[in-house]
């Protein structure tokens, strides 16, 4: 046996299951968002018709769909950074050489992570309940007004932005750990002859360094938080006021709920293309930034 | 590493993977008549099904409990998937979707062949709702249909003596009875529900749909009316504005008398008797809808026993449907369920004619309309509660509600008045 | 700053983390022992007074949660072995084997990380049903059996071992199969850990996909009857939380115990290549 032809046959289970059960679905998924497949093309595809763009026009003017938009955007700009906050803070005081029985927060942090988030949306749900829940105990215990949290189409957004924090800061808190064991020591050591405090140091030296994992972390990121499904599915079912209906789960009610699986392929797409431009926007500015500073 | 340590661990590999051959196994379909139930009535038949077995040894059925918040979809799912149970507990509002989607075998033949199964003892207005093109899809199981219970101990309290017979004289009530700074609200109407204002509009002369249902009829006055009643109904803060993902416990709060009021169903009347204690049983009751002026139309709502077309165990599980058809086993459900038999010979008994609760139902049955026979009601109607929701909150007014719900229905309806242009075409 | 101060400070701070992130499985742990309806009080009760395991016999009785365990075990297993060989195959072959576009080939791979997993799933879903494989384990495991990133993992790992190696053991005339095997396998079995533990977790944590295509109950696996539960809003708080322990609890414990593992694979895959 030839190396090459080895090397194919090797290949070959690995490249099957991608191409038949992901590659021709994609393809597929895009023919079919210029379909109006629905329901009753289910039950007799003689009732199938063509539309080319017809249901991406339909979506533009469609408000449901512009909210969900919105409401996607709103978790990813508020829950990326806020996450990410978490995660750097919670890396930096791991890393601190001040800090005691590292292994032991660095595991309990990270526990979220690995939980199941649907188990813990659950778990989120009653804690978050407006009248039996801690979250208002602590708040009545600090004498603040008890807070709608699932309820309130203010809050729900928040309370899920939450959540998302809480179960994901750990994954990037070992990556951005692992970034500053990176660092050489000897910069810090520079930076403290100098008499730089603290703060200046994280500024100019773990911060520059830091950089580039930093944005990987936080493309990551955002792209996870555009795929929010599972959480409004559990805790909110979309609502109060459609509030938390994401653009996977207007998708998922369209598509699952009431098969219309031209208009939610074309949702999903759409979902797609904005990642795509969200992410390669942030590649963009952070080449042109390094350029900038280098310059 | 030595080659016994590495034997030991392809040892524990096989070991794992013959287990979960073995769960896999055992996790085989089984040869048995699989019935979808919905909510509780799936515990019910569990308890009605060793009878029916000991007649029918060579049948064996496999009752699955699904949640009735999902019922719709995953029906629609099964179909979409071809993995449609054999039979199913089926609300009727969704026959004509099902019916459209060929899912369900005809069962004429059936009761033609049937002694026990005879549809002059059916509620007319109910056995309709089964009838699509002259063709018999459903036998009726339980009616439902939306009315208040109330707590007769407080309309007492404040000097009412009879539960509401019109809008006005409810609304007159639900202001006695609401005290929103203490939490105490007149009436819940879960806002994620779409039955409330459904029964509300029902009771108008204007359908819901117009043009022989090609367009939403909401903007129609009497729709307008409806939703205006409903939407004051939580600007007067008679009803608090929650969804029923907070409410967790509907029945407890109604027995603290954190609502005097409760729009709901039959099969409430067993939860109420189950979960309330016993010294609180006295102190509530049923009525039926208040309309405009006087009694007013409700939902004719209930669930049917279908078949499914493809199923392969059709006769195994008509035998089903007609041992769940017998009146004395209608009212043993009734007594495990609290849900109405739809056969007048089943309400024949001391225990339903006799039950104060249950009477309420039968004199609401007596006026009750189904919706719009249309493939896409389910969605118009959620559709309609989402839009409603939002003027309750304040986002649009009862106007812009509705010309918002006719926009939308417009659009969900589209498909459907393509198909019947090119049906009228081709003849 | 004083420095016992900023020690304090730091210790603090990172004991009111470890608070926080563990309140709630403590909490979810505590009122899954407590008596049906006594949690649902004012204060909240922290700790279970009369600590009783009827919701667990509860969940396994009625519920039918032995079958969603099973369920769950049965695909996330599967999943994991299945992938575990094609992704071992795939990520030696584009380490380590010569073939005529490999980078490309890779790097195209690489570029359907780009595309979110759900815009597959609807044709995915007709697919199945065509073929008549919704609701059934396959339709689950099937689209599981490789990925992108176990690809990529591996490759990175395979890239580390050395090339005398290989060409020593084909100079003896071993076929690349048996190389395979015997050679690279127990080399690569730091990966293996790493990559069977993280694909176990993400497949018992998946949500959407089984959501979607396990259409019966008696095949959904414990995320699923959970949510099932969970919209049904029947059930107490005290038999969720029950549940909600049965269903994080084999993951946390299988991360527990092979921490480094994980940790190790969560870096390596987030290094770009």
């Amino acid at each position: 046996m030839s190396a090459r032809r080895a090397a194919w046959l090797f290949l070959a289970p690995a490249l099957l299951v991608l191409g038949v059960f992901f590659l021709i679905p994609v393809l597929g998924a895009l023919v079919l968002s210029f379909t109006d497949y629905d329901l009753y093309a289910l039950a007799d595809l003689h009732n199938l018709r063509f539309v080319a763009l017809g249901n991406y026009w339909a979506l533009l003017h469609r408000p449901a769909f512009w909210a969900a938009l919105g409401h996607t955007f709103y978790f990813v700009a508020v829950g990326v950074p806020l996450s990410l906050a978490a995660s750097l803070g919670a890396a930096l005081l791991l890393h601190s050489r001040l800090a005691r029985c590292k292994a032991f927060f660095r595991t309990a942090l990270f526990a979220p992570v690995v939980t199941t988030a649907v188990a813990m949306a659950v778990v989120w749900r009653y804690l978050f309940n407006t009248r039996y829940g801690w979250a208002n105990h602590l708040l009545g215990m600090l004498g603040i007004h008890p807070v709608d949290w699932l309820g309130d189409p203010h809050w729900a957004m928040p309370t899920i932005i939450l959540f998302a924090v809480w179960k994901n800061f750990g994954y990037n808190m070992i990556i951005l750990l692992a970034g500053l064991q990176a660092i050489p020591v000897e910069l810090y050591e520079a930076a403290r002859i100098d008499g730089a405090s603290a703060w200046r140091q994280f500024r100019h030296v773990s911060l520059p360094l830091l950089g580039p994992t930093l944005l990987m972390v936080a493309i990551l990121t955002v792209s996870g938080y555009f795929q929010l499904f599972a959480e409004p599915y559990v805790m909110t079912e979309g609502g109060p006021l459609e509030s938390t209906t994401s653009v996977l789960y207007l998708m998922y009610e369209d598509g699952f709920q009431w098969w219309n699986l031209g208009v939610a392929s074309a949702e999903a797409f759409v979902l797609f293309l904005v990642m795509f431009a969200v992410t390669a926007a942030m590649l963009r500015l952070s080449s042109r930034e390094q350029a900038g500073e280098a310059a | 590493m030595g080659m016994g340590a590495r034997r030991g661990a392809w040892l524990r590999w096989v070991v794992i993977v013959a287990v979960l051959c073995l769960a896999g196994c055992a996790g085989k379909r089984t040869d048995a008549l699989v019935f979808w139930t919905f909510g509780p009535e799936g515990e019910a038949v569990a308890q009605l099904l060793p009878d029916f077995e000991r007649t029918h040894p060579d049948i064996q059925v496999e009752v699955q409990q699904l949640p009735l918040s999902a019922a719709h979809q995953k029906l629609l799912t099964a179909i979409a998937g071809g993995t449609t149970p054999d039979m199913a507990q089926l609300g009727n509002t969704w026959l004509p979707e099902l019916v459209a989607l060929h899912a369900l075998a005809p069962l004429q033949r059936h009761v033609a062949d049937s002694a026990n199964v005879t549809s002059s003892d059916y509620f007319a207005s109910i056995w309709a709702t089964n009838v699509s093109d002259g063709q018999l899809y459903g036998i009726p199981w339980y009616v439902d249909t939306r009315l208040l219970f109330y707590r007769s101990d407080l309309l007492k309290q404040a000097g009412f003596d009879a539960p509401p017979r019109d809008w006005a004289g409810w609304r007159r009530m639900l202001a006695a009875l609401s005290h929103p700074e203490r939490k105490v609200y007149g009436i819940l109407l879960p806002t994620n529900e779409y039955e409330q204002l459904l029964s509300l509009a029902l009771q108008q002369p204007d359908p819901l749909l117009r043009d022989g249902d090609r367009y939403g009829n909401f903007e129609s006055a009497g729709f307008e009316r409806a939703l205006t009643f409903y939407v004051d109904t939580f600007r007067l803060r008679q009803a608090p504005v929650v969804t029923n993902v907070e409410v967790s416990n509907p029945w407890e709060e109604f027995g603290r008398g954190t609502y005097a009021f409760y729009l709901s169903g039959p099969w409430n009347i067993g939860e109420f008797r189950k979960r309330l204690p016993a010294a609180e049983q006295a102190d509530w009751s049923t009525a039926p809808l208040p309309g405009p002026d006087g009694p007013g139309a409700g939902l004719a709502g209930g669930a049917s026993l279908v078949v499914f077309r493809a199923s392969k165990r059709r006769r195994a599980a008509w035998a089903l449907i007609e041992y769940l058809s017998q009146p004395e086993v209608q009212q043993r459900f009734y007594r495990l369920t609290g849900d109405m038999p739809p056969r007048r010979s089943s309400w024949d008994s001391p225990l339903l004619r006799d039950d104060v609760q249950a009477r309420a139902f039968r004199d609401q049955l007596e006026r009750v309309k189904p919706t719009p026979a249309v493939p896409e009601w389910e969605r118009i109607a959620v559709m309609m509660q989402q839009v409603a929701a939002r003027a309750v909150a304040g986002e649009l007014t009862v106007d812009q509600a509705a010309a918002e719900m006719d926009r939308q229905a417009d659009r969900i309806l589209a498909k459907r008045r393509w198909l019947l242009d090119r049906a009228e075409a081709k003849r | 700053m004083n420095p016992r101060l900023a020690k304090a400070l730091v210790n603090g701070l990172l004991l009111g983390g470890a608070l926080v992130a563990l309140f709630p499985l403590a909490w979810m742990l505590a009122v899954s022992f407590m008596p049906p309806g006594t949690s649902n009080a004012l204060p909240p009760p922290l700790w279970p007074a009369n600590p009783t395991l009827d919701n667990y016999r509860q969940l396994f009785g009625h519920a039918g949660m032995w079958r969603y365990l099973l369920n769950s075990l049965l695909i996330s297993g599967a999943i994991t072995l299945l992938s575990l060989a094609c992704n071992l195959l795939a990520g030696y072959a584009f380490a380590k084997l010569r073939f005529a576009g490999r980078e490309r080939l890779f790097r195209m791979l690489l570029g359907l990380l780009v595309i979110p997993a759900q815009v597959a799933m609807l044709p995915l879903f007709l697919m199945f049903k065509y073929t008549g494989l919704v609701d059934s384990y396959a339709g689950v495991v099937l689209p599981g059996m490789a990925t992108v990133l176990g690809i990529f993992l591996v490759r990175q790992y395979a890239r580390g071992l050395p090339d005398e190696l290989l060409e020593a053991a084909r100079i003896d005339g071993a076929s690349e199969l048996r190389i395979f095997v015997c050679v690279v396998l127990p080399l690569l079995r730091p990966v293996v850990a790493t990559l069977a533990i993280l694909t176990f977790l993400t497949a018992w944590n998946d949500f959407m996909w089984p959501l979607i295509e396990l259409t019966g109950q008696g095949h959904y696996t414990l995320p699923l009857g959970l949510a099932s539960l969970a919209r049904e809003h029947t059930e107490g708080t005290e038999q969720m939380m029950a549940g909600s322990v049965l269903t994080v609890l084999p993951v946390l414990v299988l991360f527990l115990s092979m921490q480094r593992h994980y940790l190790d694979g969560l870096l390596m895959g987030s290094v770009k290549g």
